[in-house]
């Protein structure tokens, strides 16, 4: 639209072909009166269109009024179905049967792709729709609802909610459980089935569709029932595939990739250009100034400088070396390895991600148990990584164009160095999400990046003064493998005798007695397994599996057998480990003679709590119900201390042997909620606590991506007046969080709704105010490796 | 940049440790406490005062100060519970110190008025004063004893999730009540306009509600359906079907809101009385004062 409008503006011919009969379907489909946010700030706008942030009405309606004032010329109801030909001489196909001839294409339609179709005959009836805006508005009908997600579940809820609509409803599911579903869903939807508002079938699929009937194959055979409508909620395919066949090339297999562009967005089909949300830039704003750039482009304004020029300016401006951007651009580029092989586009999104900056010899770049998840390279000079915890003098030295700072990339865990600048340098720190965009999308980088990190996950975990030539054929011999939750990568009984390196997730030790699993110990990542039986010899004593879905790293046991007969200290140190870890089978055996109930408690405590997603934590709140007086000062105190919101639920969550885990952040070690937040919004901070910043949009992508529930929509409520003006005279809503109902009637109706988390208190002296605010000390926010001691005191009383 | 990183600083109070506020600190304030009873029994007993111990000697008057001072600061909590500031402190830490210097006040007050008790305004301070820790004394135990039985009866259950529980059934019962007889819709229609949260505090507390209605529905409607000669015998069944689990909800429920009473009750008779007691050491500070 923003492409069209430059485009109208030069006066070159033009036509915007949109697939629906409105403009920028992805914004019309955001809920109503959302609010749409602007970012990035620092970033200008450069387009004909106006855009800033409000609502989301306005903000159509304001693109509708200026595409009809500037003579946009758009053709609606036109989904562009195939694009043959070649620069100058282009063939759009449409769905409706026209050809559209161009000489360029700019291909901008997003990634929210086409939801998948109803196959059956009859599927292309006209009461079989894929979308439901208005589940309030349909009355008095047989509706089926074919697909049983998230988006069907809601919809089917929806639809039936009010029996006053008096809508009958039915959902139809392929599978016999709704493993796709949110459990809130789920239980919502089997509740509402219970009370005959909804009818379930599982294990159904459709047969054939008629004019008002639907006929399902059940387990059961074929069953005919009345049907007004039917909303196919199947997924949606990416639009990938039809990108692909119009000749564009990706980067590479993987998901996440994104079309290969030159930098002026051509793609590898010549004459085809990408922009927007499909070329990788998901913020509004980055799509809107493409469309303008990448017109400006077309007409042979080659030198137009990107809009983001004067944020990259300030970037470099504190760097020694008076150099232009582009100078700066591509001494970066050129001097850091893994970069090497960027286009100048992909040069520039990753440098506006990232910090370059200067540091003097002798400055600590990052301390030993720092939290950070960033990956550094070196532009110019060097640093030196103090692997010993105890010793300064022990270095690793890294040189111009090398990397670190992955070990904490790949595990989210805290930094297992410190790392000095050796002399003045210049470092680029990558952040999290942009390194993890360069690993997905630069084959070459994945490869440098998994090779230097298992060579440097080893050196650091062994240490005993190893050096990467000492290592360099068990690296050769290395391989990830990755893990699914429950599987187990040693089992009691084998033979084999490799050592595996927990990269990703972590894992559980159990072992067999009595007929019954028994949970030894918790292994965090960074730590390995397998040691015993290479060095006693004999199977294996105790079976490893994965708590959450892991990554580990297989080193062939030969080798590694190698590596300990040249370096007889390493031999050593893996014995003291060893020992360490015998005791504590040891110990619980013996517990188990003496008393077999008792721990058996024990380990049912420990898997209760690895089922339920700690193996991914890195801090997790707990309160012990044999204390807890369910006086909700913890959520009033986090309440108090967040601008009014509490980012705890005390009461949900699961509750084992009086241990209950209730809905609040675990600051997983690979957050999920990070995945697919479009302005990159969320980070792991200096606590090591997961936290939003500012910049969030409220798209609730995250609140969806947390597996845990913890990520509340809402508006940050006003201020309340002092706590004493409500002990002495009762003015204001008191301590906690206040109603809806006086937030509402002194808040401002405007405000935007942000997703709202747990921070760990980061920042507020003595930490957790949850934890803090318990006034009989049931609640407590501990790491995973400190659970077995819990554990232990939950049993020993 | 990371160079300022220099991550944890700061102590954080979070995982410290985990034990109950009674023991907190390997029981700190229970040897403190004891400690300065074990003091004013034992100058109590050694240090003559002419003519008698009394409030108005020397030694009452330092015990006393000691005594009101304690009150005003144990009187503070309330505020500091409210008001979770960042700070290395924890509410466990001070909730522990209140009770067993709270505790210690019975002895302090006591030595204090040297056992001279009369009806004035001086002993009605001590009355309200020994109220209060009563009060606490049995707020102590609810905290110890009853938060396991709360836990276990509502396993992974929230209050709001039992209430829409109970909703639903509610909506179900209204919907098997249509084919019944007006007699029957009328007795289920009073269990579908009870409101859990009705009752006296004496019924929440002993968990006792001899009419509820709804148990009086499920009584009626279960013997009705036992007779299956009548034609709705099916609807009738059902109907007993959801009463009876609608019986089960709510005595689910009101357990919980029985345990929740019995954990809260206490604090209704401690902080207005602390009022009182506050108010009534005021005047016995005053009055002793202009009596001099
Ligand atoms: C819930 C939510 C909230 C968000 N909030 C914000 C926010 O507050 N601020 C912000 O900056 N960003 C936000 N985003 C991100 C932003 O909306 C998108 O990244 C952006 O709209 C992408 O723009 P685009 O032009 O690349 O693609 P789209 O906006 O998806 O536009 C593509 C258009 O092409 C059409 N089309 C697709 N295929 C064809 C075809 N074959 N033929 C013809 N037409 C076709 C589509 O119908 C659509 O109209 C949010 C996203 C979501 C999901
Ligand atoms: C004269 C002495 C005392 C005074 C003035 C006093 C006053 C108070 C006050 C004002 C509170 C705050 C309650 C609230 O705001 O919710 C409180 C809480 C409490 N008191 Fe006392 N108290 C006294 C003695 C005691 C004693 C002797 C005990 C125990 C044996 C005790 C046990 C408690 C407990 C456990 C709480 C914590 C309640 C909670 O936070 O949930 N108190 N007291
Ligand atoms: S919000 Fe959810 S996904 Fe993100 S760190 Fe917390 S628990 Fe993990
Ligand atoms: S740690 Fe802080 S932000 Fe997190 S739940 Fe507790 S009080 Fe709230
Ligand atoms: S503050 Fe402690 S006792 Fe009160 S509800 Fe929270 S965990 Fe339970």
């Amino acid at each position: 639209m923003s492409a069209a409008a430059r485009a109208a503006q030069l006066g070159m011919a033009h036509i915007l072909l949109e697939k629906t009969d409105h403009l920028s379907d992805t914004i019309f489909r955001y809920q109503k009166g959302k609010h749409v946010m602007a970012t990035p700030s620092q970033l200008v706008l450069r387009s004909d269109m106006d855009f800033d942030a409000g609502k989301r009405e306005k903000i159509l309606q304001t693109w509708n009024d200026q595409a009809a004032s500037q003579n946009v010329l758009v053709r609606y109801r036109s989904e562009v179905t195939a694009i043959t030909g070649g620069p100058g001489k282009f063939e759009l196909k449409l769905a409706d049967g026209d050809t559209i001839n161009a000489e360029a294409v700019i291909l901008a339609i997003g990634t929210q792709g086409n939801p998948n179709l109803m196959r059956c005959p009859g599927g292309d009836l006209p009461h079989v729709e894929y979308q439901l805006d208005d589940p309030t508005a349909i009355l008095d009908e047989h509706i089926t609802v074919v697909g049983a997600g998230d988006a069907g579940i809601e919809n089917a809820l929806g639809l039936a909610a009010d029996p006053e609509q008096r809508n009958v409803v039915s959902i139809v599911n392929r599978s016999a459980d709704f493993s796709r579903a949110k459990d809130a869903n789920v239980k919502a939807l089997t509740a509402a089935a219970e009370e005959g508002r909804v009818t379930i079938f599982t294990e159904t699929s459709t047969n054939r569709i008629e004019a008002d009937h639907i006929v399902l194959d059940t387990r059961d055979g074929e069953l005919r029932i009345p049907c007004n409508r039917i909303i196919a909620r199947m997924g949606s395919a990416p639009p990938r595939g039809f990108v692909e066949s119009c000749g564009i090339e990706f980067s590479s297999k993987d998901r996440e990739a994104f079309p290969i562009l030159s930098p002026v967005f051509e793609s590898t089909a010549a004459g085809i250009f990408v922009i927007g949300a499909l070329a990788g830039y998901p913020l509004i704003k980055h799509c809107m100034n493409q469309g303008y750039d990448v017109v400006e482009f077309i007409n042979g304004n080659v030198d137009l400088k990107p809009a983001d020029e004067p944020i990259l300016e300030a970037k470099f401006r504190t760097l020694p070396g008076k150099r232009s951007v582009d100078e700066w651009l591509d001494l970066l580029r050129t001097q850091i390895d893994i970069l090497r092989e960027l286009t100048p586009l992909q040069m520039r999104e990753f440098t506006l991600d990232s910090d370059v900056s200067f540091v003097r010899k002798g400055d600590v770049v990052f301390e030993r148990g720092a939290p950070g998840s960033s990956l550094f390279n070196v532009a110019q000079g060097s640093v030196h990584v103090q692997v010993s915890p105890t010793d300064s003098s022990i270095i690793v030295p890294i040189g111009t164009g090398a990397m670190f700072g992955e070990v904490g990339l790949i595990s989210g865990r805290k930094r297992g160095a410190t790392v000095v600048a050796a002399e003045d340098s210049i470092l680029m720190e990558i952040p999290r999400t942009g390194a993890l965009k360069l690993i997905a999308t630069v084959p070459t980088v994945k490869r440098a990046v998994t090779r230097v990190s298992i060579e440097r996950q080893l050196l650091q975990l062994f240490k005993a003064g190893l050096s990467p030539a000492d290592i360099a054929d068990v690296v050769e011999s290395a391989e990830t493998i990755s893990v699914r939750a429950g599987d187990a990568i040693i089992s009691e009984g084998d033979e084999s005798y490799d050592i595996y390196v927990i990269r990703v997730g972590s894992m559980v030790v159990e072992r067999t007695i009595g007929g019954k699993a028994v949970f030894l110990s918790y292994l965090p990542a960074g730590s390995y397994v397998g040691e015993m039986a290479l060095i006693e010899g004999g199977r294996r004593t105790a079976t490893v599996r994965a708590a959450v879905k892991s990554e580990v790293i297989k080193l062939n046991g030969d080798a590694f057998r190698g590596l300990l007969e040249r370096n007889p200290a390493l031999l050593d140190r893996l014995k003291v480990d060893m020992a360490t870890r015998k005791d504590v089978n040891a110990h619980i055996e013996t517990m188990k003679s003496t008393f077999s109930d008792v721990s058996d408690m024990y380990s049912s405590v420990a898997s209760f709590l690895v089922e339920n997603g700690i193996g991914e934590a890195t801090d997790v709140l707990l309160i012990d119900e044999k204390l807890c007086v369910g006086c909700d000062n913890c959520e009033k105190a986090c309440a108090d201390s967040h601008d009014g919101l509490s980012r705890l639920d005390r009461e949900a969550g699961k509750t084992y042997a009086h241990l209950h885990v209730p809905t609040s952040c675990r600051h997983c070690e690979h957050p999920h909620c990070m995945a697919d937040c479009p302005p990159n919004a969320i980070h792991r901070g200096i606590d090591g606590e997961v936290f939003i910043d500012d910049t969030c949009i409220g798209c609730g992508n995250c609140q969806r991506g947390c597996p845990y529930g913890v990520i509340r929509m809402d508006k940050v409520p006003p201020k309340k007046p002092p706590l004493l003006n409500w002990l002495l005279f009762g003015t204001g809503p008191g301590p906690g969080e206040p109603s809806a109902k006086w937030s509402k009637k002194h808040g401002n109706p405007e405000a935007p709704k942000k997703a709202i988390k747990c921070d760990m208190c980061s920042g507020l002296e003595g930490g957790p105010s949850c934890v803090r605010a318990c006034p009989t000390g049931a609640a407590i926010r501990i790491s995973p490796e400190q659970f077995l001691s819990v554990s232990q005191m939950q049993k020993g009383d | 940049m990371a160079s300022q990183l220099s991550g944890n600083s700061k102590k954080r109070l979070g995982g410290t440790s985990h034990v109950s506020f009674l023991k907190h600190a390997d029981y700190r304030w229970l040897k403190i406490s004891a400690a300065l009873s074990a003091l004013a029994l034992f100058s109590y007993a050694l240090i003559d005062v002419e003519p008698r111990h009394s409030g108005s000697s020397w030694y009452g008057y330092t015990l006393g100060t000691i005594g009101a001072g304690l009150i005003l600061w144990l009187a503070l909590l309330g505020y500091k519970k409210r008001s979770i500031k960042p700070g290395q402190w924890t509410l466990k830490s001070w909730v522990s110190a209140h009770v067993w210097l709270g505790l210690s006040l019975i002895i302090v007050a006591t030595l204090h008025c040297a056992f001279q008790f009369g009806w004035n305004v001086h002993t009605l301070a001590y009355v309200l004063m020994m109220i209060v820790i009563v009060s606490g004394i049995y707020g102590i135990c609810a905290y110890t004893i009853l938060p396991k039985h709360l836990s276990a009866n509502r396993g992974d259950m929230t209050q709001a999730e039992m209430l829409d529980n109970l909703r639903s059934i509610d909506r179900q019962l209204h919907d098997a009540t249509q084919p019944l007889g007006m007699e029957l819709a009328t007795l289920i229609g009073e269990s579908l306009s009870n409101d859990p949260f009705q009752g006296s505090i004496l019924a929440r507390l002993t968990n006792s509600y001899p009419d509820c209605p709804t148990h009086a529905a499920f009584v009626t409607v279960s013997a009705a359906a036992k007779d299956r000669s009548v034609d709705n015998a099916d609807d009738l069944v059902r109907a007993s079907q959801i009463l009876s689990r609608k019986v089960a909800a709510l005595s689910n429920i009101r357990r919980h809101l029985q345990l929740k009473a019995q954990l809260e009750i206490w604090l209704y008779f401690h902080v207005p009385v602390t009022f009182a007691l506050i108010a009534a050491l005021t005047a016995h500070v005053v009055s002793v004062f202009f009596y001099w």
